[in-house]
């Protein structure tokens, strides 16, 4: 089903250049209803490339060369192509296709309403019920003597952005809840999104009030007081407004604001820091930019990583989760956690924060829950902040991505905390942009139930742990967890650092060219293999024994098929190989001139690992 | 001189150590001749040995009658002592700012150390240049070993024997000596055993502003190039430099005598730069109260990491010229000794599998550094704290295994050695109880005899108990040249060092023995399988897994 591009069914003879060298790909570029597909040419094992349309950020077209019509296409997880149509009509037919495929207008249009994974009805509706926040709340000794669940906002009366299900103080009676909502940004009033048990301690998460320079709420200082007495721990309770002070100032004038600390008779007032939308959307371009540039010397790079400032937001976000733990887990306070609307920095901190508190969401399926919670059910934005559809570009914000990359920053300092592995990571961060599944269209609960993304599309959490396998961590130890249930990571400089297997993900000259994590990961699953195959061939020979004319070949297949799929085999025919993915002419060392000899490069391997396979 | 004049108070009773990441010891405080030695006397805490060859510098401060010293070792260490008494505290810090700035190198400790383990195989035998041309003459006969140098008066930096292209008498090499800076005429460096390519290396030849010429070194090098072949001149000077190095009488090839060559400049920096882009990146590593902002910006400012991408860099396009371009190198700098064994050297390891081995690793080490005339003595006098004017102190070796560790990280499977491996290399090059990385020259050496009257590193290392520490879990021997990537996001700062002694591994140690049992797991399970089958009589069909045996059988 691929689209005919004026009558052929592909163009032939694209070049694709390598972004950080002169290697050059000649092959035929396609297009689907869904995909860009780049097909090398005369190879036998044929390199392919696949690029979801709702991947494509930016399609431009530069302007012509001797060699043809140069597209640059720019794409959301980072990989960024560039083909040399040889002619321009054939590059104009691409850039217009692209351009009215790659903004759809309406959600009915996403890929995730075509994708079908060949499951039945039933199938999908298991799915979608792999994750289950009630479950979840019971999880945390919800509701208890001190919160109850609340049906004020079951048919989103209240807070349209909230899911129907919100955990409240008991004593927060209903006119103090809608009150509350009145008084708060988008009518986001504080709710309870974690209780950290051991201290009765809740977090708490809300909207900026509505105070402008004077203006209070009886209701909204109630709510507070109630989520203060619901914990008897402590006599008060701390609100992070997690903007610059500056920012929270600023919007006084726009009538919202920030708790005036003399209304609210116990809290403990605290501002974080961290920047908003607009600023992590210029500071990822800049570090995008900084990180593209060919022959970067080493000083640039550090420049470049300093004045993107990606590393001291990450850090802000980072410093932000551990003094809300330690509020939480130390001093066994509540805390309410704010920025403006709070869909962005309040998920960021209030997740991060429960990943530091609770080893629960440092699993596979707890990191899920806690997606499923913070982000999802909560109402980020996931539509606007992701691009999904042809919208406002000042509402795209990488606010996940910055999540995800915090998460990464801590595996990084405890390796053996998480029971995933980067390349989960990476994965979320392919399939919020990807639209290939239900759960992370929309804004707001309340849009994905107009929308029946569960009768239509199907989850993403069923298919990341059909092959979980993939995404293990190899070295996680559950003992880790009882001894560390809090973790406690330094936050020294140092610690930061530029993610290189993500937003160079499909750069794989820059990547180490063999992997601890998959040799590593491959043997862990060779080991239980093996376990099998040990067990199986006791109970043969004391077959055998018994018996001695039979015989059987199981454990054998088992065993060679184990060893062909060993990475990083060394490959014994020496010669001109090189290992894989690595080679002289790629990495730019030095300019040879040509009046010597110039060898062909072996062709590069491409190991695609922990990006999104098309199942088409 | 006796040791025991310089030392006014060898002991003092009621010190307290702090030490970051660790409990403060209180203890007894003692010093010997060699040794600042701190023992709480109880049979289960650790005893603080610090040798005063490792003391880079102290600072005392005093708060009424308690006095503090801040001790700064060249491993990069920084270690507080509390002494009660204001004069034992004065004598202490006295003491052991004498006994750390002794400049004889008969005193130092490698002549007093008795090793407490038998010493199985000599290290001083190990890796003699007979045995590597042995290796050389059995794939090649185009090279000979010259006794030119046998009484070190042609080129004082060159090892008795070097290897030189067979046509090339000693009388030419002689004169080719009287050409180059120190004598160090082009010698070879690395034979590359699938193409017949090779590296060699020297020091810069002495053109000065005349544009003075030598056949004879023109005709040794040109020696080197198989027929209708040409080679490349790796200068690890920019142009401007090595323009400059004229007027002092050195300088470079000129096109017009070197027909067949062709020069290439890199930008190694000279050593004194590099000592302080040490200086600046330890700075910002021990800074604690740095801004993300400022970090960046100190680690920037350091220029270490633009240094390892230099030398990387370097070693790559030599190694590129020998493998891909089929071409030979000569590689040199100025006086041959520093930049260029960093090239030559890494240039092996990129090319080489057997310099990936521990054994192989050493014998690189041997080679090109210590028979090729690095002067350690030198370069290891001070490291990052010393407040006292500079020699020609520089990190020349430690860039190397910073290089080295890069590579490391990016094939993790290709070197028998791990990270611990070279970090112990640096200690021992800064202070150590071997005689190995003492003297400047192999000469000075001999002189020395360091064989006769110390104990070689390699002796201490290569013993089955130590060399498994420096083992790595992951080696799996390949063939191939390994060409690492130099992009700055690629290259990452060397925690293991630079960050030591400022971070908790705890937790990355656990991660790793956690990798390295499911690695020993994995091997325990493939002999239980093996020996199950054979067992259920399937010997024969067990092709696969013989493959792994050979690890079970080391």
């Amino acid at each position: 089903n691929k689209h005919v591009i004026r009558g052929k069914s592909g163009v032939e003879q694209v070049k694709l250049l390598d972004r950080f060298n002169n290697k050059t790909t000649t092959g035929t570029l396609y297009l689907t209803a869904t995909h860009l597909i780049f097909v090398e040419s005369n190879v036998p094992g044929a390199h392919e490339i696949w690029i979801l349309h709702h991947h494509i950020a930016s399609v431009e077209k530069l302007s012509l060369t001797t060699s043809g019509c140069p597209l640059l296409i720019q794409c959301r997880n980072f990989r960024v192509v560039h083909f040399v149509v040889p002619r321009e009509r054939d590059c104009h037919d691409v850039y217009s296709s692209l351009l009215r495929l790659l903004r759809p207008v309406s959600y009915d249009e996403l890929y995730a309403f075509s994708y079908n994974p060949k499951q039945n009805e039933q199938q999908r509706e298991v799915g979608w019920q792999l994750i289950d926040l009630t479950a979840e709340f019971e999880r945390l000794g919800l509701p208890c003597d001190q919160w109850q669940l609340s049906d004020v906002n079951r048919d989103y009366k209240v807070c349209e952005t909230y899911p129907r299900d919100l955990y409240v103080p008991i004593t927060a009676s209903k006119p103090i809840i809608v009150g509350s909502s009145k008084f708060r940004s988008k009518g986001r009033f504080p709710v309870l999104t974690y209780f950290y048990q051991e201290k009765k301690a809740a977090v708490c998460r809300c909207s900026q009030p509505l105070s402008g320079f004077s203006a209070r709420c009886l209701e909204d200082e109630h709510m507070l007081q109630a989520i203060s007495k619901a914990n008897h721990n402590s006599r008060f309770v701390y609100v992070m407004d997690t903007r610059p002070k500056l920012n929270a100032l600023a919007n006084r004038a726009a009538g919202k604001g920030y708790e005036n600390e003399d209304n609210y008779s116990n809290i403990r007032f605290q501002f974080v820091g961290i920047e908003n939308i607009h600023v992590m959307r210029a500071s990822l371009q800049k570090l995008l930019e900084v990180v593209g540039t060919r022959s970067l010397s080493v000083n640039d790079y550090l420049l470049g990583l300093e004045s993107s400032g990606w590393l001291r937001h990450i850090k802000a976000i980072v410093d932000a989760a551990i003094f809300l733990t330690k509020a939480v887990t130390v001093e066994g306070a509540s805390v309410l956690v704010h920025c403006s609307d709070g869909w962005d920095r309040t998920a960021q901190v209030c997740a991060l924060g429960a990943l530091l508190m609770d080893p629960y969401y440092r699993t596979l399926k707890g990191f899920m829950v806690l997606i499923e919670k913070e982000w999802i059910s909560f109402g980020h934005k996931f539509a606007d902040r992701c691009d999904q559809l042809d919208g406002d570009p000042r509402e795209v914000s990488p606010v996940f991505t910055q999540f995800l990359d915090c998460v990464w920053q801590l595996m990084e300092q405890f390796p053996q905390a998480f029971e995933f592995s980067e390349w989960f990571l990476i994965q979320l961060h392919e399939h919020v942009h990807s639209c290939q599944f239900g759960n992370f269209l929309g804004n707001s609960q309340r849009q994905r139930e107009e929308l029946q993304l569960k009768d239509r599309t199907y989850s993403l959490w069923a298919h990341l742990l059909s092959e979980q396998h993939n995404y293990l961590n190899p070295v996680y130890s559950p003992s880790f967890a009882e001894r560390h249930p809090v973790l406690e990571p330094s936050t020294q400089p140092w610690n930061f650092k530029f993610w290189r297997n993500m937003y160079h993900q499909f750069d794989r000259t820059m990547h180490p060219r063999q992997s601890i994590l998959k040799h590593t990961l491959t043997l862990k699953e060779s080991n239980s293999k093996l376990e099998d195959t040990a067990h199986t061939l006791q109970a043969v020979s004391s077959y055998l024994l018994s018996s001695p004319l039979r015989c059987t070949n199981t454990p054998l297949q088992s065993l060679s098929s184990l060893h062909d799929s060993s990475p990083d085999a060394p490959d014994g025919n020496g010669g001109e190989r090189t290992v894989e993915g690595s080679s002289a002419t790629e990495n730019g060392y030095g300019e040879l001139q040509s009046s010597f000899s110039s060898k062909n490069e072996p062709a590069m391997v491409s190991l695609e690992f922990g990006v999104a396979r098309m199942t088409c | 001189m006796e040791f025991a004049e310089l030392i006014k108070t060898p002991r003092v009773d009621g010190v307290v150590l702090h030490r970051p990441f660790l409990p403060t010891v209180e203890g007894t405080l003692c010093l010997t001749g060699h040794h600042l030695i701190l023992s709480s006397r109880q049979d289960n805490t650790e005893e603080l040995w610090l040798l005063h060859a490792n003391i880079d510098a102290i600072e005392k401060r005093f708060i009424g009658s308690l006095g503090t010293i801040i001790v700064k070792c060249k491993d990069l260490r920084i270690i507080q002592l509390d002494i009660p008494g204001m004069e034992e505290c004065l004598n202490i810090a006295n003491s052991i700012e004498a006994l750390s700035t002794l400049d004889s190198v008969s005193l130092m400790y490698p002549f007093f150390y008795r090793p407490m383990f038998e010493v199985i195989e000599d290290g001083w035998n190990l890796f003699l240049p007979e045995e590597a041309f042995k290796e050389l003459e059995s794939m090649t006969d185009e090279w000979r070993l010259s006794e030119v140098n046998k009484d070190f008066s042609i080129c004082p930096s060159y090892p008795a024997l070097v290897t030189v292209p067979k046509d090339i008498d000693d009388d030419s090499l002689c004169k080719a000596a009287t050409f180059r800076h120190g004598g160090r005429f082009p010698v070879l460096s690395y034979y590359h055993k699938k193409n017949g390519m090779v590296i060699m290396r020297a020091s810069q030849p002495l053109t000065g502003t005349s544009g003075r010429r030598c056949k004879e070194d023109e005709k040794l090098i040109n020696a080197t190039l198989r027929a209708g072949k040409r080679g490349y001149i790796i200068d690890t000077r920019t142009i401007a430099v090595a323009q400059q190095a004229k007027a002092r009488g050195g300088g470079f090839e000129q096109e017009a005598n070197y027909p067949q060559w062709r020069r290439i400049h890199k930008a190694i920096e000279r050593t004194n730069i590099l000592q302080e882009s040490l200086i600046k990146i330890v700075e910002a590593c021990n800074d604690h109260s740095n801004s993300m902002d400022r970090w960046l910006s100190k680690l920037e400012a350091s220029n270490w990491q633009s240094q390892v991408k230099e030398i990387l860099t370097t070693a790559c396009l030599a190694a590129q010229c020998i493998d891909r371009e089929g071409a030979s190198v000569l590689v040199h700098g100025t006086e041959g000794t520093d930049s260029t064994l960093q090239v030559t050297s890494l240039a092996q390891i990129i090319l080489e599998p057997a310099c990936r081995t521990v054994r192989g690793f050493q014998a690189l080490v041997e080679r090109e550094w210590l028979q090729a005339g690095h002067p350690f003595q030198q370069r290891c006098a001070q490291s990052a704290y010393s407040n006292e004017k500079l020699r020609s102190e520089a990190p020349v070796f430690l860039l190397f295994l910073d290089c080295v560790w890069q590579i490391l990280r990016q094939f993790p499977c290709s070197f028998q050695f791990n990270e611990h491996f070279l970090v112990m290399l640096f200690e021992h090059t800064y202070a150590s109880q071997f005689g190995t990385f003492l003297g400047t020259t192999a000469a000075e050496r001999v002189k020395l005899k360091l064989s006769q009257k110390t104990v070689s590193l390699w002796s201490w290392v290569n013993r089955p108990q130590e060399l498994e520490r420096f083992l790595n879990p992951l080696y799996e021997p390949n063939s191939l040249v390994i060409w690492p990537s130099v992009a700055p996001q690629s290259l990452l700062l060397w925690e293991g060092v630079f960050l030591r002694w400022n971070r908790s591994t705890k937790c990355l140690d656990e991660a790793y023995e956690e990798m390295v049992h499911i690695i020993e797991y994995n091997k325990e399970l493939q002999l239980k399988v093996w020996v199950r089958s054979s067992a259920a009589g399937q010997r024969r069909f067990m092709g696969p897994c013989i493959s792994h045996m050979h690890i079970l059988s080391l």
